[in-house]
């Protein structure tokens, strides 16, 4: 396996994209920096511009404003054909009158290669995505997951810079997509080429990135890393796209350089890193805590910091079980979920019970 | 359907076997056909085999002597007139297939992948000319292509000609260029259909994978329109063979084709055997001619992989 590159070198760079139609603008000064060799997702609800800016970034349709650039080249004026990427199409668009190998070999036939070389290529790319031996088949004799992996191999032969995928899982059924996103992962590392992935499906995104971007609207609201998305997200909606979340008010009494004071009614006075994207409206905030965070104290143990509230709902998911935990004070209940070694799925609605919390774990929020 | 035919054991035998019978495919799929069936027979069919049945006849001026004879066809096939006439008609109608087919795809194309949201606009007006009978827009022709026709005293106003040139009307090229009009619109339809059909984005994906439009087009677009392509040339081949209207007003002699020779037969030469044979003989090459371009084509676009 070749090691993974090393340098930070920007790979794409989009600067204050805009695309309109009309009065509408389906991307809003969007822009960011994917490096060489990385995993970049592009998630966001379906409608919030992914495509837009994926195809933007292909060459199938131009910025209404700003600019893209490719391995430190601009793109404007450069048509799709001579873009130095390639694209996984969501429907696949694998060519229906060619068969398998003729599929792969499209776009090497342009380059003139020898016979043997193109023949070898071909080879290769059908065997990293586990299809050697299919090469005779026709578009229409193979199933879902198969075609995925031809249009996979397609552009993969090309050896482009960039390879772009857009919704390339969302087709297949569960099982099989989850087995494709650790071998799309996988792949991507042993070829070491920079992918720029489009999701709607957060878990996609979490499992398979090495950085994410999350969208709105047409703009974008996060780029960070999975681990920092999910536990930092930097507003409700990035919070609330990304699984759940309890959201509980708050007032700002102190803020400083690095640091919120916040007060709570059930988590009471606590201090939190200020988010880097914190910008103040006024003086209320929002602390989120994710459910899986809260941990349920079981007869006599006790934490540092805990709140204290009564079983209003529980629900089975087999390996882990949700507790909808009212606490005096806050509007609405905390969710909990919590595995089900200790035998939490047989807490009786009505309890009484304490949660356990980290501080580290609370994420303040501007309102 | 098998299931309503199993599951049906207490039905009495005869019952259950008539209702089986009832219910089975093909006995429900010739009811369903039966109304075209029947229209097809007594209008189609039957006609034929009247037309075939007479071709091995023999005329005996005003009788008809029913003895069985391939006379007709021996005339049909080996009279220089006769085999000429088929030739031309061959010649013609492939020629005008052709000129058809390249003149409709660009406007296909066009209206399919530029005509945005007003492509029933666009096919609409095409049928406009379509409104007027056939004879007229053939008449027309003869309008723009005779000796003090519209082209004729463009020419000379232009000084390009000095007198009136007669090469224009009565003669092959005034036929094709008059079926090839006739026809344009019945190309345009079928081509549109199939180019409807080629997923945009199988286009796009050829533009991705380094194709300029060019080859795009030659690689993606065109293969996968190619069966529209061979109904274009069909539907305007089988008709134009046997087209009598056309060269009669602006074939002259050297346009005559043989549905000419066989409405002669049929009529002033009253020698309805020998027309019945022409019929025939005509029928069989035209069917020859398209199997062979399907076929033909259908290797082609294997080959073009
Ligand atoms: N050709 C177009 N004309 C008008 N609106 C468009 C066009 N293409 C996309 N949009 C709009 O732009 C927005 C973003 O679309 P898209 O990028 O496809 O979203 P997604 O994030 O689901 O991929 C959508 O609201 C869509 O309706
Ligand atoms: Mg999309």
């Amino acid at each position: 396996m070749p090691e993974r590159p090393q340098a930070e070198r920007p790979m794409i760079e989009i600067k204050s994209v805009t695309r309109s139609y009309g009065a509408f603008k389906a991307l809003d000064d969007a822009s960011l920096t994917i490096k060489e060799g990385e995993f970049f997702s592009l998630l966001g609800p379906s409608g919030c511009g992914k495509t837009t800016l994926l195809r933007m970034i292909a060459g199938f349709d131009n910025p209404t404003s700003g600019s893209i650039s490719v391995d430190g080249q601009s793109m404007e004026g450069i048509p799709a054909n001579r873009r130095p990427t390639n694209m996984v199409f969501q429907s696949y668009a694998i060519f229906p009158h060619l068969n398998v190998e003729q599929n792969v070999a499209y776009g090497l036939k342009r380059l003139k290669l020898a016979g043997s070389e193109e023949k070898r290529r071909v080879e290769e790319a059908l065997a990293q995505v586990s299809l050697t031996g299919l090469g005779k088949r026709l578009a229409t004799e193979l199933s879902g997951g198969q075609r995925q992996r031809v249009a996979l191999a397609r552009a993969l032969v090309m050896r482009p810079k960039v390879l772009l995928l857009d919704e390339p899982l969302s087709a297949l059924d569960k099982k099989l997509r989850e087995q494709m996103q650790v071998e799309l992962r996988r792949l991507q590392q042993a070829v070491g080429i920079t992918f720029v992935l489009v999701t709607h499906d957060q878990y996609e995104a979490l499992a398979m990135s090495d950085r994410i971007a999350v969208m709105f609207g047409g703009r974008i609201a996060q780029i960070a890393s999975p681990k920092e998305i999910y536990q930092r997200p930097v507003n409700r909606q990035v919070a609330d796209f990304l699984g759940g979340m309890n959201f509980v008010k708050a007032e700002i009494v102190e803020e400083n350089g690095a640091s919120l004071v916040l007060d709570t009614l059930g988590f009471g006075r606590i201090k939190t890193d200020k988010p880097k994207a914190f910008v103040r409206n006024g003086g209320a905030a929002t602390l989120g805590i994710r459910p899986e965070r809260l941990r349920v104290l079981w007869d006599n143990a006790t934490a540092k910091f805990e709140v204290a509230g009564k079983v209003v709902e529980r629900h089975y998911f087999g390996e882990i079980t949700h507790l909808i935990v009212e606490i005096p004070g806050l509007e609405k209940p905390l969710s909990v979920t919590e595995t089900n070694d200790f035998g939490a799925d047989d807490i009786p609605v009505g309890t009484s019970i304490r949660l356990a919390y980290d501080p580290e774990a609370l994420v303040a929020m501007a309102d | 359907m098998t299931a309503a035919a199993e599951g049906s054991p207490a039905f009495g035998m005869t019952r259950a076997r008539r209702n089986a019978l009832l219910r089975s495919e093909p006995v429900q799929g010739f009811a369903l056909i039966s109304p075209t069936f029947l229209y097809a027979l007594i209008l189609l069919v039957l006609p034929i085999l009247v037309v075939i049945a007479h071709s091995f006849w023999t005329q005996n001026y005003l009788t008809i002597d029913r003895t069985f004879t391939l006379e007709n066809y021996r005339i049909a096939l080996t009279e220089p007139i006769y085999r000429d006439l088929l030739w031309r008609s061959l010649y013609i109608s492939l020629t005008v297939s052709l000129f058809t087919v390249v003149l409709a795809y660009p406007i296909a194309y066009f209206i399919s992948f530029h005509g945005g949201r007003h492509k029933s606009l666009w096919l609409f007006l095409i049928t406009i000319p379509f409104w007027t009978s056939y004879l007229l827009r053939v008449m027309s022709w003869k309008v723009i292509l005779g000796y003090n026709g519209v082209l004729n005293s463009g020419l000379m106003g232009l000084g390009v000609i000095d007198e009136p040139s007669t090469a224009l009307l009565y003669n092959s090229t005034a036929v094709i260029i008059t079926l090839t009009h006739a026809w344009a619109a019945f190309a345009i339809l079928p081509i549109f259909v199939s180019l409807e059909k080629v997923d945009r984005t199988l286009v796009e994906a050829a533009k991705d994978l380094g194709d300029g439009p060019i080859r795009s087009f030659l690689r993606v677009t065109l293969p996968l329109s190619a069966p529209g392509v061979i109904s274009a040339a069909l539907i305007v081949m089988i008709p134009t063979v046997g087209d009598y209207v056309t060269p009669k007003l602006v074939g002259g002699k050297d346009g005559v084709m043989i549905a000419n020779a066989i409405q002669a037969q049929f009529g002033k030469a009253s020698n309805w055997p020998l027309g019945a044979a022409l019929s025939v003989t005509t029928m069989l090459i035209v069917t020859l001619i398209a199997g062979a371009t399907v076929l033909i084509l259908r290797a082609a676009q294997r080959l073009a992989r």
